[in-house]
């Protein structure tokens, strides 16, 4: 019968399709057959480009998730790790911000890599949700800054190797101004005289943004004698005890008000737009971190940076982050993860290949050393010095947006500057309950 | 697919035979049965797959879509399925799934710190009490199997002494230029490839050292002594702290509980009832700003309909006058704007409208100094101008279709009645127009009620409103209200969010049946 062979032959089909889907479905073919045979095959390293819709795991015994100025620099050190050991490792690439998300939903569901690149700030949401392992880094330790060590600890747990240590310092164009201002009124009074000389378009590059942005406006506020959170007796941030509106952060809310009727600071101050302006030669001072400083050199500014001095009389702390290496409580291949995090990325040869391709500020003591002699690297350093780790406890997500809004607020002259800070720590605390 | 475009082998004909089919259908059954085939194929890889991962439902689901797939394809009597079923199978999957899925979701704690199930939180909550004990010796290990195919850890302190399995070893030992002890006689040593392999067994391994603790190593080659300090009663479900005794308590809320209030992270997903539903109603901080934000949503929604509407309609009928020069480039132009991604030109617009350093301050106006963003009435005109920019394409597209659909005869007579040109479009055009297109005003209404992309990149739904209970601002709509609540706290409240979310599914469900009903009346009186 007709029917029959027509049923027999989408039979066939059917099954030739599947045994092409089960075998195409990886980046690469190689890593399932290391999977499955005992004899490693020599080890391979690939970079898996960030795909639309649900991450999937790639297909590999190691799989690391970067953004992607960081995957070209893992895939080449990962290259050496695979060879030696024989494993398969994968660089996935993703957006860095949707790192901590995605290792959130996609560990649980087994699509999770087994390593990531991470800001040490992400740790309350991963280890509240349970996303990510403590790590034994054992005598290693000692070789790491201590605020690096301090940042991603969580719970008196360390969960991640230190990488790289990042804040914001002032950068300052050498031809506009010529020597570090001496505190904030030296600076300002220089930016104003520049502008007023039509020397530049922008006093200052503090930006602000729709939604503010209290990250940057940081060290100045602590000059202040003021804070997000105090500090409990070890040392970690006490969510119950809100200082944005103490003191010195009301005399600090006064101060902004008037920068702002002076012209030195502007809400309408974007990224993009104090970008622009410094890149440009047309404002003297930026207020910003390492991200930047490719930015600047390729502009072809004489670029100094040097620690953000006080407006308030206290040191000018920023917040200090701490990117490393976490290791994925769902990961499939701890024990490749373990020894590839601790033993093989945890050794001054390596990290010190991460400090040359990426310029980042090292955690590690005696990279940081070697590298010191760069007087931008010094720079944030200086300023770094006296900072304090950016709070990683889950109640920092509710303080961000009203503190943000509560500085754009009185830069806009919406109402008494006093009063609107009080208004928005309020609600800070009404959210955190 | 095949079957429609043969017209021998149509349904109901009854046909019996395939060969009756002319030389072009058999090349229509071979594409038929082809792409089926692939659709089979895909099924059942995708039944496969899910099923290597435990996942039922997937695999039900899918078994039962491919197998309706052939059911209808092949058989001949189902014509209207033929047609129906890829469109039924996606509205499954994108639409009825999702609201499903958000209701059922409405009624738990799902969200930051109740994301996994309870057995998982505990796995965790286990692995992380497990701390190295603080200045213990770190042990150089190996890993190595006896006959008997058990692991053992062959562990170096730093004097070198050597134990393997916790007893101490003096011969038969070989050791690398470190003094490590590296291969035991009588076992052999795992290397990486065996240890992915078993690692399992390996991360469970404990040799334990009496009061000191327990050997573990996490990567096979250096050991530490750990304790864990917290101990799991399976019966009463509680965790006890070794060291302070303080017991938490498996809670309803979904947390291990002390009696002191404090819990242990990560807690898992437990069902709360209508408890998201009563906290929306009863949060006296949003009972305020509700009816303010409901009313903006409202207005804004109807606004933007009516001026793309409007703005849509009158270009549409500049440009519908027939033989006009260039009037398809006109069309293409003023398509423009509905082709550039909507987040993309909203991100545009917020700095063209920056108060003191935008190009319409800047340039247009000469140095002005409007608010555009930063007023609370002028934002909330930025919003719905940067809407009108990107919406009325689409009202422009559908309006210039509507207008040809239009007959011919009807504007002749209205001419030769002597209908001026308002009342020709008030009395003719117009009623015509809205019976095609009022159903899609009242979509378009749907969507803008719920246009999150516009206000989320123009304003963020700024200006802020420093005086409100909750953060808010002043262009806010509902949903970005929705987000801002369920998602700008300490952590992200999905069980809570989608609980709001049901709700104005409800208030825009009710909006736009009354809606439709209103259409049909339309439709009786004019069509």
């Amino acid at each position: 019968m007709r029917l029959g062979t027509v049923s027999t032959l989408a039979a066939g089909v059917t099954l030739l399709l599947t045994a092409g889907c089960g075998g195409g479905g990886g980046e690469t073919a190689a890593p399932s057959a290391a999977a499955t045979t005992s004899a490693p095959s020599a080890g391979a390293t690939t970079i898996v480009e960030p795909t639309d819709g649900p991450v999937k795991r790639a297909q590999a015994d190691l799989v690391i998730w970067a953004d992607d100025t960081r995957s070209p620099i893992i895939q080449k050190i990962a290259q050496k790790f695979a060879t030696e050991k024989g494993v398969q490792v994968a660089v996935q690439q993703l957006e860095f911000g949707d790192i901590r998300d995605n290792l959130v939903t996609a560990g649980p569901a087994g699509e999770g890599p087994d390593v990531v690149i991470g800001a040490h700030d992400w740790l309350g949401k991963l280890v509240t949700n349970g996303a990510v392992a403590p790590i034994e880094l054992g005598d290693k330790a000692s070789q790491f800054k201590d605020v690096a060590l301090k940042a991603l600890s969580y719970d008196g747990q360390l969960y991640g190797l230190p990488y790289a240590i990042e804040n914001i310092a002032l950068f300052r164009n050498t031809a506009l101004a010529p020597e570090p201002p001496k505190d904030w009124n030296a600076l300002m009074d220089n930016a104003l005289k520049l502008v007023k000389e039509k020397k530049a378009t922008v006093p200052v590059g503090l930006q602000v943004g729709p939604e503010g942005d209290p990250y940057h406006f940081y060290p100045v506020h602590a000059s202040f004698g003021s804070g997000v959170f105090a500090t409990k007796p070890d040392g970690s941030y006490d969510p119950s005890q809100l200082l944005i509106d103490n003191a010195g952060g009301l005399k600090f809310a006064k101060a902004l008000s008037e920068w702002s009727k002076k012209k030195l600071l502007s809400a309408d101050l974007t990224l993009d737009i104090a970008k622009e302006a410094f890149t440009t030669g047309k404002s003297p001072y930026w207020i910003t971190g390492p991200w930047s400083t490719e930015d600047v050199q390729k502009a072809g500014i004489q670029l100094a940076v040097d620690p953000i001095p006080s407006a308030g009389g206290q040191p000018s702390a920023p917040f200090v982050g701490v990117q490393g290496f976490m290791i994925s409580a769902n990961a499939k291949n701890k024990l490749v993860a373990n020894d590839f995090v601790v033993n093989y990325l945890g050794t001054p040869e390596v990290m010190k290949e991460l400090y040359d391709t990426g310029k980042r500020p090292p955690a590690m003591i005696s990279v940081f050393e070697q590298v010191k002699s760069d007087p931008i690297i010094a720079g944030f350093g200086a300023a770094g010095d006296i900072g304090q780790p950016l709070p990683s406890i889950p109640a920092m997500d509710a303080v961000w947006t009203e503190y943000g809004h509560a500085e754009r607020d009185i830069l806009l002259g919406k109402g008494d500057p006093e009063k609107l800070m009080k208004q928005a720590a309020e609600k800070i605390r009404a959210k955190i309950g | 697919m095949g079957s429609t475009t043969t017209g021998g082998g149509r349904v109901g004909v009854h046909r019996p035979r395939l060969a009756d089919h002319a030389p072009s259908s058999t090349a229509a059954l071979i594409v038929k049965i082809a792409l089926l085939a692939v659709i089979n194929a895909l099924g059942v890889y995708g039944v496969l797959a899910a099923y290597a991962v435990g996942d039922w439902g997937i695999a039900g689901f899918v078994g039962l879509a491919t197998l309706t797939a052939d059911y209808v394809y092949f058989s001949r009597r189902v014509t209207a399925g033929k047609y129906l079923l890829p469109g039924l199978l996606f509205l499954l999957v994108f639409q009825v799934y999702i609201v499903f899925h958000t209701a059922a979701a409405a009624f738990t704690n799902v969200g930051d710190g109740h994301n996994l199930d309870q057995p998982r939180a505990l796995e965790h909550i286990l692995a992380v009490s497990e701390k190295r004990i603080p200045d213990s010796p770190l042990y150089k290990v190996a890993v190595v199997t006896g006959s008997d195919g058990t692991l053992r850890l062959l562990a170096t302190d730093p004097a070198g002494k050597v134990t393997l399995g916790g007893e101490e070893v003096t011969e038969g030992i070989v050791r690398d230029g470190g003094g490590k002890a590296v291969e035991v006689e009588g076992y052999r040593t795992l290397q990486l490839r065996d240890l992915v392999t078993r690692q399992e067994e390996v991360l469970a391994l404990r040799v334990s050292l009496g009061a000191q603790g327990a050997l573990r190593t996490q990567d096979g080659v250096t050991g530490f002594l750990a304790r864990p300090t917290l101990r799991h009663d399976p019966a009463a479900d509680t965790l006890t702290d070794v060291e302070s005794g303080k017991v938490y308590q498996a809670s309803s809320a979904g947390y291990y509980e002390a009696a002191d209030g404090t819990h242990l992270t990560p807690g898992w997903t437990v069902n709360v009832g209508f408890d998201n539903f009563a906290r929306v109603l009863t949060d006296t901080r949003l009972r305020g700003p509700f009816v303010s934000v409901f009313l903006w949503t409202f207005v804004f929604a109807a606004l933007s309909v009516l001026f793309n509407f409007a703005l849509g309609l009158l270009l549409a009928l500049a440009l519908n006058k027939p033989g006009m020069r260039g009037r398809n480039v006109y069309r293409s132009l003023l398509v423009l704007p509905y082709a550039v991604p909507s987040f993309l030109s909203a991100l545009v617009w917020t700095g063209m409208l920056n108060q003191t350093f935008g190009f319409v301050n800047l340039t247009l106006l000469g140095g002005a100094d409007v608010p555009w963003l930063n007023d609370p009435w002028l934002a909330k005109g930025s919003v719905l101008l940067v809407n009108l920019w990107l919406g009325f394409p689409y009202m422009f597209l559908i309006c210039t279709g509507a207008l040809q659909a239009i007959p011919a005869e009807l504007n002749e007579a209205a001419r030769i009645d002597g209908a001026g040109p308002w009342q020709h479009f008030r009395q003719v055009t117009l009623p015509l127009l809205l019976v095609s297109t009022a159903p899609l005003l009242i979509a378009a209404f749907a969507f803008n009620f719920n246009n999150f992309t516009v206000i989320y990149f123009v304003t963020g739904g700024g200006p802020n409103l420093p005086e409100a209970p909750i953060t808010l601002g002043s262009t806010d709509l509902l949903i970005s209200m929705v987000y801002k609540i369920a998602f700008g706290g300490a952590g992200r409240e999905w069980g809570f969010a989608s609980a709001m979310s049901a709700l104005i599914f409800v208030i825009v469900a009710g909006i736009s049946a009354f809606g439709l009903r209103r259409t049909r009346s339309l439709e009786e009186t004019y069509a």
